[in-house]
């Protein structure tokens, strides 16, 4: 008896007791179906849509690049706020991640600069975009400062875990000659995370040129405002120009992007 | 001089490193500390430049009492303490002469340190410093292109260059193989001796202490438990020092005294 016994090993429920693990499955099962059933998933009404997408994209085509002058002038524009945004986002991000940095600020700077980058995390850019049309009206303007406050959340907490990683015996070796706080930073750290500052702004470059192109739906100016409008007056064949022409800058953004991350290390 | 009296740390952790450590330095020898890992070496060091703040005691260099400093008093008195790592711990990025440059970095200011334009006397001073650690020509060098002993002898320059009133010295030579171990503990005293002044020096090493001491400290759970010069460290101080088992690196046979 003993022997059929060991021949019976399961391994440890990893919930602690062996009826939590089936009991936890059933109720997500029981959540999923209700997802389904509340949210009118239903495949008749898919396949109408796949229907009429057919006669959407028959209209898209050929796209049409008549309108050049109004295509070009929204592609510039996001450039334009992405390029921007992205320097703002630099220029503020270096200083808050080293306030959001643990190894080289006490503990309520750390707290502040962690609740800094928290916030400019929090909120999706569209909303953000929202709220910065609705401040400082239509336009690129709302635009860059949406993807700058974006870079807060990305750029910032990125390089701050950077400087967390940097060797501490060359702070040491510096603190140890009687430099400053300022002096520290500027010897010690930035030495160590330069490269990654470098590579971290391209990159930062890239997304808001991908970010550019969809923040112009809610008014915050670039291509994607010339996008939202072509769809609200029915032009597919423009919107398919301009969607293509997307995909073109979002390649040559991430080619761009590529390269230069590959010289810099 | 260095007046070290009382020194007492425990961490957070709960480590008591240093029990009441007392030794003065006078003259410009050089004081080797030996003792084994976790005796609080590294701490005492540590303690002499306010890296690691000391719970109770002074060290006075000078006359001047370092444990009661702050802010710009306290950077003012680490340039007058060079140190020397046992990982180096040069700034990996950045040339050699930059490296030695930061040497001067409590002199300067800010902004001049930003712009990496250090005034000529400074400039002269490192490429002195650099011909006498035997590193003519390395100026532009990354560090991290150089070999350990390279760079080590780079951070000896970095000491030097704050033309110090004393050195403290960490281990120099962990990292480095036997031959240039020598070479390079070799290096820090004579040059140490060559300006006139100490160097307080941690080893665990104590054929290499006894080769270049005549004095020598010994630490054991953060109390000394030798002061004297290197003749009388014999197989008894040194079962004192590192307890019953004389380890095969230290090359000594335990007996009676």
């Amino acid at each position: 008896m003993n022997v059929t016994a060991a021949r019976a090993w399961r391994p440890p429920s990893p919930w602690g007791r062996p009826w939590i693990g089936p009991v936890v499955w059933t109720a997500v099962a029981a959540f999923l179906v209700w997802n389904v059933v509340s949210l009118h998933v239903d495949p008749a009404r898919i396949a109408r849509g796949f229907a009429r997408f057919g006669t959407v994209a028959a209209r898209a085509f050929p796209p049409s690049f008549e309108r050049l002058g109004i295509l070009a002038t929204g592609v510039w524009e996001s450039i334009e706020m992405a390029t921007l945004s992205t320097l703002f986002g630099v220029l503020l991000g270096i200083p808050v991640a080293v306030l959001a940095a643990r190894n080289v600020v006490p503990l309520p700077v750390y707290a502040g600069g962690r609740l800094v980058i928290t916030l400019a995390r929090t909120f999706h850019e569209l909303i953000v975009a929202i709220i910065f049309v609705k401040a400082v009206g239509f336009g690129p303007l709302a635009g860059t400062l949406t993807l700058t406050l974006n870079s807060l959340g990305f750029f910032s907490k990125l390089l701050a875990e950077q400087i967390e990683t940097i060797d501490r015996g060359q702070i040491e070796a510096i603190r140890a000659t009687g430099a400053s706080r300022a002096k520290v930073l500027l010897y010690g750290v930035l030495p160590q995370v330069l490269p990654r500052i470098v590579g971290l702004t391209i990159y930062q470059w890239d997304i808001h040129l991908r970010q550019s192109t969809i923040i112009g739906i809610v008014g915050a100016g670039g291509i994607g405002a010339t996008l939202y409008n072509a769809f609200a007056r029915y032009d597919y064949d423009f919107a398919l120009a301009i969607l293509l022409v997307i995909v073109a800058i979002v390649l040559v953004g991430e080619a761009v992007s590529a390269i230069a991350r590959k010289r810099v290390q | 001089m260095l007046e070290v009296s009382g020194l007492d740390k425990r961490y957070p952790t709960g480590d008591h490193a240093l029990r009441g450590v007392s030794f003065t330095i006078d003259g410009a020898d050089a004081v080797f500390v030996i003792g084994p890992s976790g005796a609080g070496k590294s701490t005492l060091l540590r303690c002499v430049n306010r890296l690691v703040e000391p719970d109770r005691g002074t060290v006075r260099l000078d006359q001047l009492e370092i444990t009661g400093l702050t802010g710009k008093a306290l950077r003012d008195a680490r340039r007058r303490m060079g140190m020397i790592f046992q990982e180096f711990n040069l700034v990996e990025r950045l040339t050699v002469m930059e490296n030695v440059l930061s040497g001067r970095l409590g002199y300067v200011s800010l902004w001049q340190a930003w712009r990496r334009r250090f005034p000529a006397d400074d400039i002269d001073a490192a490429f002195v410093t650099l011909r006498r650690v035997g590193l003519e020509g390395f100026e532009n060098k990354r560090a991290d292109e150089l070999s350990g002993g390279q760079r080590q002898r780079v951070g000896i320059a970095r000491a030097l260059v704050q033309r110090p009133r004393i050195l403290l010295v960490d281990e120099p030579t962990s990292s480095l193989d036997p031959r240039t171990s020598e070479a390079v503990m070799e290096l820090i005293v004579g040059l140490a001796a060559e300006d006139g002044i100490p160097a307080l020096v941690n080893i665990h090493d104590v054929p290499l202490a006894r080769a270049f001491a005549r004095r020598i400290i010994g630490l054991r759970d953060g109390l000394v438990v030798y002061d004297g010069p290197v003749e009388r460290l014999d197989g008894a101080a040194l079962e004192q020092i590192y307890g019953g088992a004389i380890l095969a690196e230290t090359g000594e046979r335990s007996r009676p005294a």
